[in-house]
Order: structure tokens, then sequence, then C-alpha cells
């Protein structure tokens, strides 16, 4: 109890320097609002933040689809997961629910996809989309087939970073710069390297659900010995 | 939509880190403490969009925005890590909870706890 | 006035639920919270002008980190449910 006390004494004065070192910061900043406004023209899209995550600050997104990559990776070597046992005719009600959810999941996916070069959206928010519409699947037990092919998934869960890889590899190649785009041409590269990063990443959100690795997949578990089952 | 008051959204975005910080450190359940963890990612990400809001001009500042999205997909992927590795720690060792005085891997200092596993 | 009480009851809601969501007994209920704390969150990002942060807090920050730790308790009591019954089948 006594450790608690402390603990929370300790927050409280830790909230309280947090909000005095948050509380003096200058009132009006400069940002980098108007830098990144500044060249917009010439970044291929249209939106700021689409600019600064594909763009300016691309190099952050690459490490960052690999890190995604790199989680899945990490929970598909601790075991495997575990899917829920469920007949699909034995729920009507949820299958009812997923013909009409479905295909708008999929259809205000690609929306978003293609309006982040030009509004809020992009290729996070298309790709998390696509991650709820594979954790409804698996939830309606319509996914076992699909999961079975462990080659597919793995592929498409490596297809992000090897776009994105391999055009940053061209782009140093072409202007000497890493993801430097050739003038005229940014729309079109960003547009590829969102699409393919936003099948990766509703790949790995979704295949994140069943926390492990798929369980009828390939024979070869990634786990060296078999985990023991309490 | 008037500007907030961002002094506001500055002491919220310390109380909620504070409170994630608290419970990481006090609870015991590791699914709390993972909820914590997220919790903290939270308080952070609202001073990052408070500071981002601040900025003069039409737009917000769009880079923390930046950093706040890759943020919010990397603390996602932690999670699902992160839940992993409890569960791995519960099949092995049959607890959820880690006891005070002990690490996840079941070792303490003073005698061990009888385990179903 | 109106979006200053706005304002203070968004945050009060925020801190409020993120409180109770990591002090609640039931663990359920407290990722229940946990999902509507993200949810608000994402309301405060639109007040803060930031759609697209809030377009990903909704759907992956509280949605998404809801939806894998529902996944993981309903493991976690499987799993203690498995470890349990063998005793009190044998002391029947």
């Amino acid at each position: 109890m006594i450790g608690r006390g402390v603990i929370g004494i300790c927050s409280l004065l830790l909230m309280g320097a947090l909000s005095w070192a948050a509380l003096s910061l200058p009132a009006k900043p400069p940002g980098l609002a108007k830098a990144s406004l500044d060249r917009l023209g010439e970044s291929g899209v249209a939106h700021p933040v689409t600019a600064v995550l594909l763009n300016y600050r691309g190099y952050d997104t690459l490490l960052e689809v690999g890190v995604l990559l790199l989680a899945l990776a990490g929970a598909w070597s601790l075991g495997r997961g575990e899917q829920p046992a469920e007949n699909p005719q034995s729920r009507p009600l949820l299958l009812s629910l997923l013909r009409v959810l479905l295909p708008m999941l999929l259809l205000a996916a690609g929306h978003l996809l293609w309006i982040g070069a030009f509004a809020p959206g992009g290729a996070f928010q298309g790709g998390a989309l696509l991650g709820g519409a594979l954790v409804l699947l698996i939830l309606g037990g319509l996914a076992r087939r699909a999961l079975k092919r462990e080659r597919c998934l793995r592929a498409g869960l490596a297809l992000g970073v090897l776009v994105f890889a391999g055009i940053a590899a061209v782009t140093m190649a072409l202007t000497g710069g890493l993801l430097q785009y050739p003038p005229g041409a940014g729309g079109a590269l960003i547009l590829v390297i969102e699409t393919a990063a936003m099948v990766s990443i509703g790949l790995a959100l979704g295949l994140l659900y069943l926390g492990g690795q798929p369980p009828e997949g390939a024979r070869r578990s990634l786990l060296a010995t078999p985990p023991d089952h309490a | 939509m008037p500007d907030a008051d961002y002094r506001l959204y500055l002491m919220a975005s310390a109380a909620i880190f504070t409170i994630g910080f608290y419970s990481m450190l006090t609870q015991a359940h590791l699914l709390r403490r993972i909820m914590a963890f997220n919790v903290m990612g939270c308080g952070v990400f609202l001073l990052f969009i408070t500071l981002a809001a601040r900025a003069p001009g039409p737009v917000p500042d769009p880079v923390p925005h930046a950093m706040v999205l890759t943020g919010i997909v990397v603390s996602v992927c932690a999670t699902g890590l992160a839940l992993a590795l409890a569960g791995r720690v519960q099949t092995v060792t049959g607890k959820t909870e880690l006891e005070p005085g002990e690490d996840a891997g079941g070792r303490s200092g003073a005698a061990h706890h009888g385990s179903s596993a | 006035m109106i979006w200053r009480s706005f304002d203070w009851f968004l945050l009060l809601a925020i801190v409020g639920l993120g409180w109770r969501s990591l002090n609640d007994r039931d663990l359920f209920r407290a990722v229940i919270q946990f999902i509507a704390f993200g949810l608000l969150a994402a309301v405060a990002w639109v007040r803060l002008r930031a759609p697209d942060v809030a377009l990903a807090e909704a759907a992956v920050g509280s949605g998404l980190t809801g939806a894998l730790l529902l996944s993981a308790l309903a493991r976690m009591r499987r799993r203690e449910q498995q470890a349990v019954p063998p005793r009190t089948e044998a002391s029947e």
C-alpha cells in the first residue's frame, strides 16, 4: 500500500511537471505548416498530411510498414493462434450483416485510398478498414480456406515493404536521393506505394486478431518446438 | 468551429498520460498493463495534436499529424505483439498476473508460487 | 460558450473513462470502456481539426485495438477454464 501511495504521489508530481512544461511552450509557434504548404504543388498530392507522410517524410512511412511486418513476424513466432470454431451457417444474423457490411467496407477502403490525395484519407485509413473487414470474416468463420494459403498471406504481407523499398531504390538510382520522386511522377508513384501499403496493412492488422500463426496454415511452424498447450 | 482552449487540452493530455503511467506501474494483470500502455500513448498523441493545432495559418501543422498517424499504427502493432507475448506467458506459466517482486519468467525473490501448468 | 462547455465535457469524459477502464474489476467491461475512450479521443481529434488522425484513431486505435484485446481476453479465459476442470472432475 505504501508503495502504491509513493507511486501515486510521484504520478501527481509528474502530471504537474508535464502540465507546466506543456503550458510554458511558446503560445504561437511557427510550426512547419507554412513550409509544407509552400511546396505542396510539387509534391504530387494536394493534401498536406499525405504529402508529409509519403513525400517529405516518406522514409518514416517506409520504416513504419516494416515495423508492421516485424510485429506480425514476432506474433507468428510465438505459436499458433486460434480461430473461432464457428460454422458459418449457425449465425444467420451475422451472415446477413456481413453480406451488407463487407462490400461497403471494401468500397469505403478504396474511396479513402483514392481521396487521400485531395482530402483526409490515405493508405492507413483504407488499410484499417480492410483490416476490420478481415476481422469480420474471421469472426464469421468465412476465412478458413483463405487462411490455409499461408504462402499467399506471406506474399501479401511482404508486398507493402517490397513495393515501397523497390520504389525507394529506383528513385535513388534515378535522382540520387532516397524517395526523391522525379518531377511530375510523384503523384503516380505515391498512388502505387499507397495501394501496396494498404493491402499489406489490412492483412497485417486482420491477422494480428488471430494471436499467432494461422492454425491450419503451412505444415512448418515458425516456432522451433511446438508450444505446450496447458 | 471556434478555436479550442489549448491549455485545457494540454492539461488533459498530461492527466491521461499520468493515469496510464500510474496504472502501468500498479496493476498486476498483463492485459491491464497493455491497456495502460495504450492510454499513455493516447495522452502523448493528444499533446502532439494540440501543439499542431496552435500553429498560425489556415491549416494545422501537418507534421505532428503524420507523426501521430505513424504512432497509432505502431502502437497497435506493439499491442498485438504484446498480447501474443502475454498469451505465451500464460501458456508456459499458467498465470496472467505478475506477482509483486516477480518478472514474467516466473522467477521471484521469494519461494516459487505453485502454478497449474 | 457552448464550445467551451463541450470541450470541458469531452475532456472530463475522456479522463474519467480512461481512469475507469484501467481500474474496473471486470476485464470485459474495462475493454469496452477502453473502446469508448478511443472513440471519444477520435471526437477530440476532430475538435482539434485533425480529421485524418480521427479516422485512424476510430478505426485502428479504438476499434481494432479493442478487437485485439477482446480476442486475447477470450483466449485467456478459455485457457484458464481448460486448466481448472481436471481438478474439479477429479474431486467429483
